[in-house]
């Protein structure tokens, strides 16, 4: 018999940890998720600083901190002190501030916060169970509390400048607010002798450019429509969206802009048009995809996003307000457990004639 | 790394753990030095424990039946070396309950007993099956299925192709690579046995494209053209070996939901269950002991060794000299489906595939955050199910919705908890809710013939 070698090193017994396989883990978690959506919404949230200088800053920064801080006092009052951790109210108070315009009174950001972390997430349980999206809810709220504040809107600061192809859109030389394009178009259907001369200075290339830059009126995050694609490609090569999403979304809205344009011109302007203003890709990319309240298949995304697309241009070409991104989500959201329901797919071999569905 | 393969048929999902093989890939398999004392858990296959037919004081030799099966879905079991049987007791078992186990005190002489060896190619079908039987063979890939019932389907399944599972998709498990690297040979040898009872032509062995030596050697064989095998190489994720994924990955059948292999006319058999058919048709050989790779970063030296059935863990750790630091889990099997062990003196059975030693920074911490609905799991479910959703079901105890969305789909691979960035025990929940939703249906059945 061979001997085996003495004073070897064993395992202690009594420190084993017997817990359920997989015994491995990817090490991905909430915090590392919240951070890098934070990392690919920072292009944007530059570009709203750029655009609209320290008041946007000022919005961002009151933002996120009345977040955090609703979230911390919350989890702490419910005995859950860890949750308040994982970025996602950062990232909440980051949406929320880039959902608002940048001329806000700052007593707008703690209500907002309120509105988002408290109502929106913290009174159904907290992350993981809030039904609408969190930063939506208070946005909407905000709007029907507060619609004149909500609605008034801060100049690029370049706009002030008469070059630029949306300087029209400032009420007067030293007036501190404008309408957006969106708003502008929404008064401009109810004149049909001009209604074709405002959609032509609003649907022109050096107006394009500008929008695709974010140099126009509306809120801090949603004009740069470079910088929010920069970030929505970044969430869809790390998987952190479902790419169905935006692209039913911004596909539907062209289909129907489109269409509608064809056949009415005097209704509303073209699909470009539609694409490049207002909340639409902020809401595709950003908001449409959050994890928690939208769906879990590829083909329910696909329903979801077409019906944002649809609830959107219904509301931007028919509806009492410019732009309906917003709300289209938040339907859908309400919508999402029933697309799930439908949804339901059926495991590896199913078979129908077979299994008892 | 990206291996090239040639299986153009992908199974949905499945995750790509970093395979951590080559703490062990490049180690030779080695045999244990014998041991004073050998326990042998009584019930290592799946379906009935086998009858123990020794009782204490009984002098065995090496190889003798201990104990008989006891069913049909059973296996016998053997001395794995040659002493007195010194007790008839109990041990902490893999799966964390008290088992009984016979003890065997070993002679030092480690004498064989008498067996009988036959030339697979004169012998009829029924004689190897009863050969396999008789040896105690199970698969040996971790579920222990007694190897003569997947062998045996009935008469109305027509079986046309055996598959052979090389894909050894865990990460740190060698032992199934090192058995086709140092014996091909007699690999293909049991494969061919296989072949012959179930009387199929279509003989495919599935190795996952990181082992390419091991294809290579394979597909170097002069009995591969003899026997009409054919050798492919899949692609590397995990879970491959998975039965049902391999049979997709190699034939493009889908096993329905709830069947079997045979139902599509496929049977799978694993590369260690192969080598001991060789074992047990051409040397006599019953299964007492097998290729078991002990590794992880906390071994002082990792390596595949062989191991007679009923080696204490503790015995095979010192084979490989130790630890270095603390181990936080030892895992008996791979790291994604293994279980984890909370006794040393638990002993190597016919499906210790591994021993796995980690430490605290590798393992999962399980915290069971809320359920964000990212989908993780949702693209990465190889049976597709949606284990998020179910999970939140099972916690609410709401088995019946469960069961609904097909819970009993679930293998337990892992690959959702793998993925879950709330770290949830997502395979705790679904084994709890398989269980409770068999004993349901156990007590409907019982309830109706009680009518």
């Amino acid at each position: 018999m061979t001997e085996l070698k003495e004073n070897l090193k064993m395992p202690e017994q009594e420190k084993l940890v017997a817990s359920v396989s997989p015994h491995i883990h990817s090490g991905v978690s909430i915090r590392k998720v919240m951070l890098l959506v934070i990392i690919s919404l920072l292009p944007a949230t530059f570009a709203g600083i750029l655009f609209f200088g320290l008041p946007a800053l000022k919005v961002i920064v009151l933002s996120v901190l009345f977040c955090v801080f609703i979230e911390w006092a919350w989890c702490r009052i419910d005995g859950r002190t860890d949750d308040w951790k994982d970025f996602s109210a950062v990232l909440t108070g980051l949406l929320l501030a880039l959902n608002l315009s940048a001329n806000v009174p700052w007593w707008i950001c703690p209500i907002g916060a309120f509105l988002a972390i408290g109502i929106g997430k913290q009174l159904y349980g907290g992350i993981g169970y809030n039904p609408f999206n969190p930063a939506l809810v208070a946005r909407v709220g905000l709007l029907i509390g507060f619609p004149k504040i909500m609605t008034t809107w801060m100049p690029s600061l370049n706009m002030r400048d008469s070059s630029h192809p949306l300087h029209k859109l400032i009420y007067d030389v030293d007036a501190t607010t404008c309408a957006t394009p969106l708003g502008v178009v929404k008064t401009a259907v109810s004149k049909p002798d001009t209604v074709q001369n405002v959609f032509h200075s609003l649907c022109n290339f050096d107006a394009y450019l500008a929008y695709l830059k974010g140099d126009m009126p509306g809120c801090i995050g949603e004009t740069s429509v470079i910088a929010l694609l920069l970030g929505g490609v970044l969430l869809i090569a790390l998987r952190l969206i479902k790419w169905q999403v935006p692209i039913a979304f911004i596909a539907t809205v062209a289909a129907i802009s489109g269409l509608v344009n064809y056949f009415s011109p005097n209704t509303t302007p073209g699909p470009i048009f539609h694409i490049l203003t207002g909340g639409l890709i902020l809401g595709a990319f950003f908001m449409a995809t959050d994890m928690v309240t939208s769906p879990m298949t590829t083909k329910g995304a696909v329903i979801f996003g077409i019906g944002c697309g649809l609830i959107t241009s219904l509301i931007r070409i028919w509806g009492g307000y410019p732009e309906g991104v917003s709300f289209s989500i938040l339907i859908m959201n309400a919508l999402t457990p029933l697309i799930d329901k439908f949804t339901l797919r059926k495991p590896f071999g199913f078979r129908y004639n077979e299994n008892k569905v | 790394m990206n291996y090239s393969h040639d299986n153009h048929l992908y199974f949905y999902g499945g995750v790509h753990p970093d395979d951590s093989k080559k703490l062990s890939a490049c180690e030779p398999i080695k045999d244990a030095p014998l041991l004073e004392k050998y326990t042998v858990i009584v019930g290592q296959n799946i379906g009935a424990p086998p009858k123990v037919i020794v009782k204490k004081g009984d002098i065995v030799k090496k190889g003798q039946k201990i104990a008989e099966a006891s069913a049909f879905v059973s296996a016998n079991l053997h001395s794995p070396t040659s002493g007195t049987v010194s007790a008839i007791t109990e041990i902490i078992g893999v799966f964390g309950a008290i088992v009984p186990a016979i003890e065997i005190t070993s002679d030092g002489k480690d004498e064989a007993c008498e067996s009988t060896k036959i030339e697979p190619s004169k012998a009829s079908p029924e004689e190897l099956l009863a050969k396999i039987a008789d040896a105690g063979l199970v698969g040996m890939g971790g579920a222990a299925f007694p190897t003569v019932v997947k062998l045996s389907p009935p008469k109305a399944k027509k079986i046309d192709t055996l598959i052979i599972n090389g894909a050894e998709c865990e990460p740190y498990l060698t032992a199934d690579y090192r058995l086709m690297l140092e014996s091909p040979d007699k690999v293909l040898r049991g494969v061919a046995i296989f072949a012959k009872i179930l009387g199929v032509n279509r003989i495919i062995i599935g190795v996952e494209a990181n082992k390419p030596d091991a294809i290579e050697n394979l597909r170097k064989s002069h009995l591969l053209n003899e026997y009409g095998i054919e050798v492919k190489s899949l692609r590397v994720r995990y879970p491959q070996g998975a039965e049902k994924q391999l049979i997709y990955a190699l034939t493009g059948r889908k096993v329905p939901s709830g069947g079997l292999p045979m139902d599509v006319a496929c049977v799978v058999q694993n590369i260690g269950t192969s080598f001991a058919a060789y074992e047990a048709v051409y040397e006599g050989k019953t299964l007492y002991e097998r290729v078991t790779t002990i590794t992880g970063s906390r071994v002082v030296k990792p390596g595949n060794w062989r191991l007679r059935i009923g080696t204490p863990i503790s015995k095979a750790i010192e084979l490989c000299g130790g630890i270095k630091g603390d181990v936080a889990k030892i895992v008996a099997g791979g790291p994604m489906m293994g279980l984890a062990q909370i006794s040393l003196d638990t002993t190597i059975m016919k499906s210790s595939s591994g021993i796995l030693l980690l430490g605290n920074e590798e393992i999962i911490q399980y915290r069971n955050q809320p359920c964000i609905r990212c989908g993780n799991c949702v693209d990465v479910c190889p049976m597709e199910l949606l284990p998020g959703p179910l999970s939140v079901y099972i916690e609410n105890e709401r088995f019946d919705l469960a069961e609904k969305e097909f819970v009993m789909d679930c293998m337990e691979c892992g690959s959702c908890a793998y993925v879950c960035p709330s770290k949830r025990p997502l395979v705790q929940h679904f084994k709890r809710a398989k269980a409770e939703i068999i004993a349901k249906r156990k007590s409907q059945q019982l309830s109706q013939k009680a009518k």
